[in-house]
């Protein structure tokens, strides 16, 4: 499954580039709005990149399943045989390695412009990497929810954002504490708590709610 | 194939306001073939979808071997097939490589079988053109095609022969009395005649306004 998305994806690059070029456009626009200091950029930096994150993240998770459910395909994993449970978690882990993977390998760039000292960027990988991991997680249970409705993309985003704060709030103390140099383990073992847990939770309410939207 | 058995129990089934299965009974054994008819709206593919585990009866229930399909649910889809209105395959897959994930979900199947199947349904000029460059008789063979790999003994169909030429009629006819030779058993909805020459082919009409519908 995860070898079927993946190379979907690279048959239709123009959606898999969208959510990185926006982090990209995003994150370099705002010291063009705001100020070239490096003082008043690193102020806004941890926020600016996770919200950016969000919002790309926010972006790709329309496709994610939405696709399958279009041409059948979806249907037929259901009736596989298979744990769909592990199907849907499958094509997530394929998600993240398409958006939240490329989103963690970037963010060192986004935040040196940004004013990031580059001692902090191992931390901004880790910390962007870890809530891409919950924000993909999180926003299949969205994705899934909203599959049968049409033009879905504000109900979307109405259902994940506000179960994203945590992670939003959480990746940006890791970012700030990273860039001062200060130790960033707690809100990082956070992020990670909230992986986990979105890896334990997320896949079974992301099948109820495919099934559901089955019927 | 060890001897099966498909069995509807009393099955009432409702679609917002209409009532459209209502008491269907139906029993269904090893190498016996039932065909649906019905005109538009009878609830034909509702039928299907239910035996299939996709839509959920309000009363009654779906048995196979005598067990409930809803105590091992994966376990029944293990032993189905079914295929839809619309072949379900990915527009930007080679036909080989929609079969190679669609039926390698299920089980590992080998390039050569997919090829063999392939070929079976006239396929062998166009089996590596991606599927958007094909027609919609050419992608019904497509699913043909997987359908005889997924090697399930139930097979839930809908409109099987829908944009095939007469010679893809006749093969839809031949795989369905392999399939009963094999001791398969098979449900197609469909308006025209199934061109099956095996004697045991009953025929279930779906008539909407009728009180109970039995076979």
């Amino acid at each position: 499954m995860v070898a079927r998305d993946i190379r979907l994806a690279f048959r239709k690059r123009g959606q898999l580039v969208q959510p990185l070029a926006f982090f990209a456009i995003v994150t370099t626009l705002f010291p063009l709005g705001i100020s070239p200091e490096l003082s008043r950029l690193r102020d806004v930096a941890p926020g600016v990149l996770w919200v950016s994150a969000l919002l790309a993240s926010v972006l790709a998770l329309e496709l994610l399943f939405r696709d399958d459910a279009q041409d059948g395909t979806l249907e037929q994993q259901a009736l596989s045989g298979q744990s769909l449970t592990w199907l849907l978690f499958a094509k997530t882990v394929a998600h993240w390695l398409l958006t939240g993977l490329p989103l963690s390998l970037m963010a060192p760039l986004a935040a040196l412009s940004l004013g990031a000292p580059i001692v902090s960027l191992g931390g901004i990988v880790i910390s962007v990497a870890l809530g891409s991991v919950a924000l993909s997680l999180i926003g299949s249970i969205a994705a899934a929810l909203t599959l049968g409705v049409k033009r879905s993309g504000a109900l979307l985003s109405l259902l994940t954002l506000p179960l994203s704060m945590p992670v939003l709030i959480f990746g940006a103390r890791a970012t700030e504490l990273a860039m001062t140099g200060a130790a960033f383990g707690p809100p990082l073992y956070l992020l990670g708590a909230l992986a986990v847990l979105g890896v334990t939770l997320a896949p079974l309410a992301a099948a109820a709610a495919v099934r559901i939207n089955l019927e | 194939m060890r001897e099966r058995r498909l069995q509807a129990e009393n099955l009432h089934l409702w679609r917002g306001e209409t009532h459209v299965l209502r008491g269907l009974r139906l029993a269904l054994n090893s190498g016996e073939c039932l065909q649906i008819t019905g005109g538009n709206g009878a609830g034909k593919t509702s039928l299907l979808r239910t035996l299939a585990g996709l839509m959920y009866p309000e009363e009654g229930c779906v048995l196979w071997d005598g067990e409930d399909v809803r105590k091992d649910m994966q376990g029944f889809h293990a032993h189905l097939a079914y295929i839809g209105h619309e072949p379900p395959l990915k527009l930007d897959l080679t036909a080989r490589e929609n079969l190679h994930y669609w039926v390698g979900v299920r089980r590992p199947v080998s390039r050569a079988e997919l090829q063999d199947a392939l070929m079976r349904v006239g396929a062998g000029d166009w089996l590596d053109r991606p599927v958007r460059t094909l027609s919609a008789g050419q992608k019904r063979r497509v699913a043909l095609a997987g359908l005889a790999l997924m090697n399930a003994p139930l097979w839930l169909l809908d409109e099987p022969t829908t944009n095939l030429d007469a010679t893809g009629q006749r093969l839809v006819g031949a795989m369905i009395e392999a399939q009963l030779a094999q001791g398969g058993l098979v449900v197609a909805a469909m308006h025209h005649e199934l061109l099956v020459a095996s004697a045991a082919v009953r025929r279930l009409e779906l008539v909407g306004t009728l009180e109970r519908n039995r076979a």
